[in-house]
């Protein structure tokens, strides 16, 4: 009888402090993260982390505010929501002058996109009205959702792939001087619900071909709905989003749509895509984050796209996939892919994925496990857009990631209804009429960003308030820049309802760095899908060029290099689309090397 | 959500005849059967679950516990089905991306069976308690499965039609209608209080989340106050505390409604059972003990 007393005590005891460990754990995990998250002055910050952000959109001549649209009246009741997207920022180099510029969309109807040239001198102007690419949100075409550049005549001029919802727009860069309007001509669809598209040259033919996924049904006119029944069939395993289009460039001014094909029909509801070859086939594979379920990967045999999302574990636990970035976040040559996710306390906690391939595995045997959490990345509110850079050129890939979704009320939350309605039958959840209006409340709103700081040991840390990133705007999309020319990446962030803002980079001079210009001639002359891997210091980096990734961003097409100090750069090897390498020996650090393919 | 399996309905005279015996047996198992059938089935078509490992890792936990507290506190080894319903209601309902919520929810709801008693008798449904208890204390970390499992009207069916078969025969599909009508009446109240759709009140019960909790966690045999009318008013009044904390929009009313009320009915049921006859309450409590 005492011993089962004493036992019985024993228990309790444990039993307490079994009930107490999660508050530890929340306490630790709050006093691990407070290091990174004070507020720093720029000398600080400079000293503790190698770099700081000042956000200069003002100082630069930028002053430019998205607008959101107003959809038809039957879903006044949670406009927000579902007027929620359309901010987006490309980086382009329309003019070829060797300076980076800024291409923002709007989303208001008659609201006008902005094309912001780089004056070289801190400035921007927008010239996108002179140059006819501003007024492109006509009531009845649709409104913006995001840009892509790519140059697909090979001409020396990046031409501009507009997506929207509603009629999606190609125009032919001319010289830089101005754009012509080819989307006839191209043979684009009348009308997509587009939020996610990229420039490649999937068949390796030299010329760039373009991806866009489908978010809304594309037989949905959200101006003029015939019915309210638009909404997703599934919280997490919705199939009646948006189609995928794959336009081939046939080298005449023309596409044909072969995703069929192609092997691609999904009809998941596509956020964010981003290609880059996996298994060094030489042929860029495909990757997609889906909305309302899990995400997909294409494998490309350089004719045909082979669904590998089981196989290759990315295509299971159905979470919100609203980002997908590459980055060789190891040194080790290979690439994990970035998706975001929803996490709020309390309500969901999907966590954010960071796919990192699994050791052993290789080749069309490639798999991927969920490493967020390990790294230290999982965590990051209502996450939206996010771009791999180093941004303090310490020779690790950090990660800049933007969030908040819906910023109303700070004292009223939607949450309850959402998660309500969320969890309810395809029957119900399907129609818009049946959620519950909003009135006025935020659904996970002011939220804090994060810049993930990538310590070289596998580990992430969070110094968002420390580097200078205060803002709470309900971040969309994130480019990574080297807007002038000073071997550090800047961020520019486009926020729904919100300012575009830029985050001038400072970072610390002792860091080294190298960037490469590359130009195609065999290869498509962007040349996206060009792969440089760097090797320094007894360590490889690897990146490619991009024709879009994160969420409706671009990146800036050089690819840019940290080395931290005192780098012995033993090479740099190019592997051109074409599939000529190319090697460097021994590069000068701290440039911008313009390197042309060889003939 | 735990108990279901050990609390076989079978009157104890029924263990004279072979039959009976197998078929109480039987009943033992019913539960396991059908949640195991529900979580495979719902990987398989969905792939529901957060992890295989993490998944494992509620059940071993939780059948470790049980058999460890079990031998220290009744001197036996327990049976472990109740444990393992416990274990796999944590895999199913817990979703966090880390993997010591699943341990800890289990350890917790199994603990708190033998730490948490009155009279003999523990007052809380464990899975019930230990959900409520890292859903209050662990916010950042973990929910409850609320959007697994598709939102299709197939899968729905089966499982409501194969749950109702199931707690008819085990003799408690009163509770659970009585909770679904009640449920039901209080939504359309909720959505002429607050304006809401009528439809998007009644959405929650059409989940997945639901379907665990009116077929296991609210008719958990030990945890239920013994007499049909008083499952009746009980099970009631959970679906009216529920209907409160959804006015003031808790997301996770249905298990705090059955936090707060099943262990306060149960705790006057064993106080009427004082007043009534001192020995009815002794007996009560000497027979939940050696259960």
């Amino acid at each position: 009888m005492k011993q089962d007393r004493t036992a019985r005590i024993i228990v309790s005891i444990l039993f307490v402090g079994m009930l107490a460990a999660p508050l530890v754990i929340k306490w630790e995990a709050a006093r691990r993260g407070r290091g990174g998250q004070a507020n720093l002055d720029a000398q600080a910050a400079l000293a503790r982390h190698g770099f700081y952000f000042q956000e200069v959109s003002h100082a630069a001549g930028v002053n430019f505010v998205h607008q959101a649209p107003t959809l038809d009246p039957q879903l006044a009741p949670i406009m927000p929501q579902v007027a929620s997207m359309g901010a987006s920022v490309s980086v382009v180099d329309f003019d070829g002058d060797g300076w980076p510029d800024i291409y923002v969309t709007n989303s208001g109807e008659g609201s006008k996109n902005a094309l912001y040239h780089n004056l070289h001198d801190g400035t921007f102007k927008d010239v996108a009205e002179e140059l006819g690419i501003a007024d492109v949100n006509q009531p009845g075409t649709g409104v913006s959702m995001g840009a892509v550049w790519g140059d697909y005549d090979n001409d020396g001029y990046e031409d501009l792939l507009l997506i929207k919802w509603g009629r999606p727009e190609l125009y032919h860069n001319d010289g830089g001087h101005g754009f012509t309007r080819v989307t006839e001509i191209a043979g684009l669809p009348p009308w997509v619900n587009a939020n996610t598209a990229l420039w490649f040259d999937y068949d390796g033919d030299g010329l760039l071909d373009f991806f866009i996924g489908g978010y809304y049904s594309e037989d949905v006119d959200l101006w003029h709905l015939k019915t309210t029944q638009i909404m997703p069939d599934s919280f997490e395993y919705a199939k009646n989003g948006g189609r995928k289009y794959l336009f081939h460039n046939l080298g005449n001014g023309k596409f044909e749509e072969v995703s069929a094909q192609a092997g691609i029909n999904s009809r998941r509801w596509a956020l964010a895509s981003a290609a880059a070859d996996l298994r060094g086939t030489g042929h860029p594979d495909l990757f997609i984050a889906n909305d309302y379920g899990v995400s997909e990967l294409y494998f490309n045999d350089g004719k045909h796209f082979h669904d590998v999302s089981a196989q290759t574990g990315v295509g299971f636990s159905p979470k919100s996939g609203m980002n997908a970035a590459f980055g060789d976040v190891l040194n080790d040559g290979r690439y994990a892919v970035y998706v975001s996710n929803i996490s709020e306390d309390g309500v969901l906690i999907q966590g954010n994925n960071l796919w990192m391939p699994k050791e052993g595995t290789a080749g069309d045997g490639l798999q991927f496990e969920n490493l967020a959490r390990d790294l230290g990345v999982e965590l990051g509110g209502w996450s939206f857009g996010a771009q791999f850079g180093d941004l303090n050129n310490d020779g690790n890939l950090d990660l800049y990631l933007t969030n908040g979704y819906v910023s109303l009320d700070r004292n009223r939350s939607y949450w309850y209804d959402f998660s309500k309605i969320a969890g309810g039958n395809s029957i119900i959840i399907i129609d818009a009429k049946n959620w519950p209006a909003m009135e006025g409340r935020s659904l996970s709103g002011y939220q804090q960003k994060r810049v993930w700081l990538n310590d070289g040991a596998g580990k992430f840390i969070n110094v968002a308030q420390a580097v200078g990133v205060t803002d709470t705007y309900d971040g969309r999309a994130v480019a990574l820049v080297d807007l002038w020319n000073r071997g550090v990446l800047d961020a520019v962030v486009a926020n729904q309802k919100g300012p575009l803002l830029i985050y001038k980079n400072m970072v610390t001079p002792e860091n080294a760095w190298i960037e490469f210009a590359l130009e195609g001639t065999a290869s498509n002359r962007s040349a996206i899908g060009a792969q440089v891997t760097i090797y320094w210091n007894g360590q490889q980096q690897r990146q490619e060029v991009s024709g879009g990734s994160g969420f409706a961003a671009q990146n800036d097409r050089r690819v840019h290099f940290g080395l931290g100090k005192d780098p012995h750069v033993e090479k740099a090897v190019i592997r051109w689309p074409s599939g000529k390498v190319q090697t460097l020996d021994h590069p000068a650090v701290n440039q911008i090397l313009k390197i042309k393919e060889p003939a | 959500m735990s108990e279901r399996t050990t609390a076989s309905p079978v009157h104890p005279a029924a263990g004279t005849s072979a039959r009976k015996s197998w078929l109480s047996l039987d009943n033992r198992y019913i539960a396991p059967l059908f949640i195991t059938c529900i979580l495979v089935g719902g990987h398989l078509s969905f792939g529901m679950l957060e992890s295989y490992q993490k998944t494992a890792l509620a059940i071993v936990a939780s059948i470790a516990t049980d058999t460890v507290l079990g031998r220290i506190f009744s001197g036996k080894w327990p049976n472990v089905a109740s444990a393992y319903i416990t274990g796999i209601s944590v895999g199913i309902l817990v979703r966090s991306p880390a993997f010591w919520p699943y341990v800890l929810c289990s350890v917790i709801s199994i603990t708190s069976k033998y730490v948490l008693r009155v009279k003999g008798r523990h007052i809380w449904n464990p899975s019930n308690f230990g959900i409520s208890a890292l859903l209050f204390l662990a916010p950042e970390t973990v929910a409850t499965l609320s959007i697994q499992w598709g939102n299709y009207l197939l899968p729905m069916m089966v499982i409501w039609a194969l749950g109702s078969v199931i707690i008819w025969r085990l003799r408690r599909f009163h509770i659970t209608g009585i909770y679904v009508v009640s449920f039901i009446a209080f939504a359309f109240l909720r959505s002429y209080i607050t304006g809401s759709p009528w439809q998007s009140e009644i959405a929650p019960l059409t989940g997945p989340m639901y379907q665990l909790f009116i077929f296991f966690m609210i008719t958990d045999p030990r945890t239920t106050v013994r007499s049909k009318k008083g499952q009746c008013i009980v099970v009631f009044l959970v679906a009216f505390a529920e209907f409160l904390l959804r006015l003031h929009q808790v997301v996770y009313a249905p298990f705090y409604a059955l936090f707060i009320v099943g262990p306060a009915a149960m705790l006057i049921e064993m106080w009427m059972d004082s007043r009534r006859s001192p020995s009815v309450g002794a007996r009560a409590g000497a027979s939940a003990a050696n259960a």
